[in-house]
């Protein structure tokens, strides 16, 4: 007993201040693409590189745009890039509000239930993280619940898969109104790499009403709290 | 069949000229590539030769796989993949099923392992297994339609298909207090979905079936076409934390293929990388493995360490999961000095961490009650079954592929492979801390040995047909992948075996016996991903 409280007393407290202090990512990390104007051809063979169509070019306007819910952050369109017009940023708090809040939704105190529709475990792994000492979801008034009968938010993960789908529509039921959808990972988003097939629905929205995305592959732990702060309006 | 000789155990060469002693010309064999002979044989003598390689020489089953050839060679033609891990070599027999008569001999009763390929074989491509011992549906689910199988060449991604009434029958137990608890697929924590249905009197489980294949995403669909840098980002989603396993196991199918020599430096950095994804994961589990039995100090060190884990990927690599590392031909980072320098460090700290951790863990009555002895995988099913990783290493089977089929720069580098043999949940957590130490230590030595140069090559065109394995040692047992070049340049077929597929049907057999409360734990204890199988 006492070998265990000095192990943690050693441990010290590892908890992030994020969100309060905002988290820069490394160098190198893999965020959303950006685009320098300046040195772009017009090319276009970003969009072509772009496995999941993510990249938008228009002959008016901007001309360059990508879509954070469809992209994989695979860096196919740096790499694609001879004159170095696109660079994968540091951006990675990337959260869209989709459909609109319920009235009545009481947001500083929320219950989470996880439901994977047919990830590939890696957002599982960043909402886990979430749990642990070092993100420590509580602090920030969230919990994790383990039935859908207790819980006032949805986090789903996965593209909905055919399997899943009946399961996924029975647990949106069993949650009580008020009761927001947060869509997790570039594949409940948008249906990412595995796209729209007779294995995959493409994307939660078009299954469930989502209240927010959170774009990502997987999206980081601060992504995620970044998202659901943003989803019950605390952001 | 039954012919009982001494063992021996032939090289390739020697097994090519056996093989045609038993067969004559029955069989042409070649040996494309170091280490991987192929054969083609027809499927009615194959079986005897499938038995005589499992019984006299030794090989076990590594994969099965059927594919649609009917447009280049008239008929489906299924892959037998068999390993000599001695000899440190694959077989690959090809047998040809004809359209007209799509019935082959099943393996199952002479070599169990084959039984869910069997199975997975007759869902999706209709091709039926004579003698298989049990024909229920695996792969799909009961509302798909009768004759429809998604991975015939004429069955396009896209199919909008209908759901119809069908029935799925559990192996139930019957008799008095016997009781049936269904559990699933949505399960209670942040888990991927699966359904179990238990037979259980009180808290005692007699019996329980698992029904899986739930995150089915249509992976092997989807790379049919991609060319092998599209294909590449879906064998990194095969699965969150195999990622880099898996994409290792994919380039290095296509890199033997098309007789691409990648740069020895990105070996080194592949074999870095690789033991990084083998620490987060260990490191990782074992704390989880508290979280089964509400050990809260365990899952939370666990959960410290993991993460100091992953924000060093991230600063290595850019990528908590370590994807966008691999490419076929290479890799796509490098290791500068200055970060070499912060993994030595932080090995360091970690290594001082996680051995103060697990010394804690080892030495905690409340925690060792509830694992030792808990959920034995007996020695012989682990065999029978072919498991693999840990789970099979911690009940006796010394089997890894970084030894036994060496790639990236094992060969160059020396470690352990820790062999338990009571087979428990306690070994299955001491192999894994054993191995994070060995780790470690494969780490080290690859930064010490790391040569300087390039870090990929371009990737040579791929033989339209041809074929070719890559197998790795993720944290949860080889993942095998078999990869067959398109006529345009593309990927034909792409069948992807994870270590979960092998271990997945081995958990239900060590839960009888044990009480509902540690099937959590025991389940935890193989650390089984559901996507990995699914695909």
């Amino acid at each position: 007993m006492l070998r265990l409280f000095k192990k943690s007393w050693q441990a010290g407290t590892v908890t992030t201040a994020y969100p309060k202090k905002r988290e820069v990512p490394p160098n190198g990390f893999r965020g959303l693409p950006e685009w320098a104007q300046a040195r772009c051809t017009r090319c276009g063979k970003c969009a072509v590189n772009c496995p999941t169509q993510a990249i938008e070019l228009e002959t008016s306007g901007a001309y360059w745009s990508v879509t954070a819910k469809k992209c994989i952050f695979c860096g196919y369109c740096e790499d694609a890039c001879e004159h170095k017009a696109i660079s994968l940023g540091s951006a990675y708090e990337l959260a869209e509000l989709g459909v609109g809040r319920p009235e009545g939704f009481y947001n500083k105190s929320v219950h989470i239930r996880h439901l994977d529709s047919g990830s590939c475990n890696g957002c599982e792994w960043e909402m886990v993280n979430l749990t642990g000492p070092v993100y420590d979801l509580q602090r920030l008034g969230f919990d994790f619940v383990a039935s859908p009968k207790h819980a006032d938010l949805l986090m789903v993960t996965g593209p909905v898969t055919r399997n899943l789908e009946k399961a996924v529509r029975k647990t949106f039921e069993a949650v009580p109104a008020p009761k927001l959808v947060v869509a997790v990972g570039t594949c409940a988003c948008s249906g990412g790499i595995c796209g729209r097939s007779y294995a995959s629905s493409g994307g939660v929205d078009n299954i469930l009403p989502v209240n927010a995305y959170i774009p990502g592959c997987p999206p980081r732990p601060q992504a995620l709290i970044h998202g659901l702060l943003k989803a019950v309006g605390r952001q | 069949m039954n012919a009982k000789e001494t063992p021996q155990l032939p090289g390739p060469e020697r097994f090519v000229e056996e093989v045609k002693q038993f067969l004559g010309d029955k069989v042409s064999a070649t040996i494309p590539y170091p280490g991987e002979v192929h054969l083609e044989i027809s499927k009615d003598d194959f079986p005897r030769l499938a038995v005589r390689m499992d019984r006299n020489w030794q090989f076990v089953l590594l994969q099965l796989l059927a594919n649609d050839e009917r447009e280049s060679k008239g008929a489906f033609v299924l892959y037998y993949t068999f390993a000599q891990n001695q000899e440190k070599f694959v077989v690959v027999a090809a047998t040809p099923v004809g359209r007209d008569s799509p019935v082959f001999t099943s393996l199952t009763p002479y070599i169990p392992a084959a039984h869910w390929y069997e199975r997975e074989i007759r869902d999706l491509f209709g091709l039926q297994p004579k003698g298989h011992p049990d024909l229920r549906r695996v792969a799909l689910h009961k509302d798909w339609p009768k004759n429809l199988y998604p991975m015939r060449r004429d069955f396009k991604l896209q199919t909008k298909v209908p759901r119809t009434e069908g029935q799925f029958s559990f192996k139930n137990v019957e008799g008095d207090g016997v009781m049936q608890i269904p559990v699933g697929p949505i399960h209670a924590g942040i888990i991927e979905p699966g359904h179990f249905r238990f037979s259980a009197v009180g808290e005692n489980i007699i019996h329980v079936e698992a029904r899986l294949f739930y995150t089915h995403r249509g992976m092997e669909k989807l790379a049919e076409g991609q060319t092998p840098e599209q294909g590449l980002l879906t064998a990194e989603r095969i699965c969150g934390a195999c990622s880099l396993s898996h994409a290792s196991s994919y380039c290095m199918a296509l890199e033997k293929l098309s007789c691409t020599v990648i740069p020895e430096r990105a070996q080194y950095i592949r074999t870095v990388a690789l033991e990084m994804e083998r620490l987060y994961n260990h490191v990782g589990d074992v704390g989880n493995i508290c979280a089964g039995i509400g050990f809260a100090f365990g899952t939370m060190h666990g959960g410290r360490l993991k993460e100091d884990l992953f924000r060093l990927n991230e600063e290595l690599f850019g990528s908590r999961f370590l994807r966008g590392i691999n490419t076929p031909g290479g890799v796509r980072r490098d290791i500068s000095l200055e970060k070499e320098k912060r993994l030595w460090n932080s090995l360091r700290v970690l290594e001082r961490d996680f051995r103060d951790f697990v010394e804690i863990l080892l030495n905690t009555e409340s925690f060792l009650d509830r694992v030792i002895g808990t959920g034995i995988l007996q020695q012989e099913i682990a065999s029978d079954l072919h498991a693999v990783g840990p789970a099979a290493r911690a009940s006796g089977i010394d089997l890894d592929a970084r030894r036994d089929q060496p790639y990236a720069a094992y060969g160059q580098i020396s470690f352990k492979v820790p062999v338990y043999q009571e087979g428990d949940v306690l070994a299955r957590v001491k192999v894994r801390i054993d191995e994070v130490f060995q780790s470690m230590e494969i780490i080290r030595q690859a930064l010490e040995g790391m040569p300087k140069g390039d870090l990929k090559v371009p990737l040579q065109p791929i033989g339209a047909y041809s074929y070719a394995l890559g197998i790795t040692e993720s944290a949860r047992g080889e993942n095998v992948h078999f990869v067959m070049g398109g006529p345009e340049g593309g990927i034909f077929r792409h069948m992807i075996r994870s270590a979960s597929y092998c271990n997945w049907p081995i958990v239900p057999s060590t839960i009888p016996g044990n009480i509902v409360p540690d099937f959590p734990v025991i389940n935890k204890s193989f650390e089984l991903c559901y996507s990995c199988l699914d695909r």
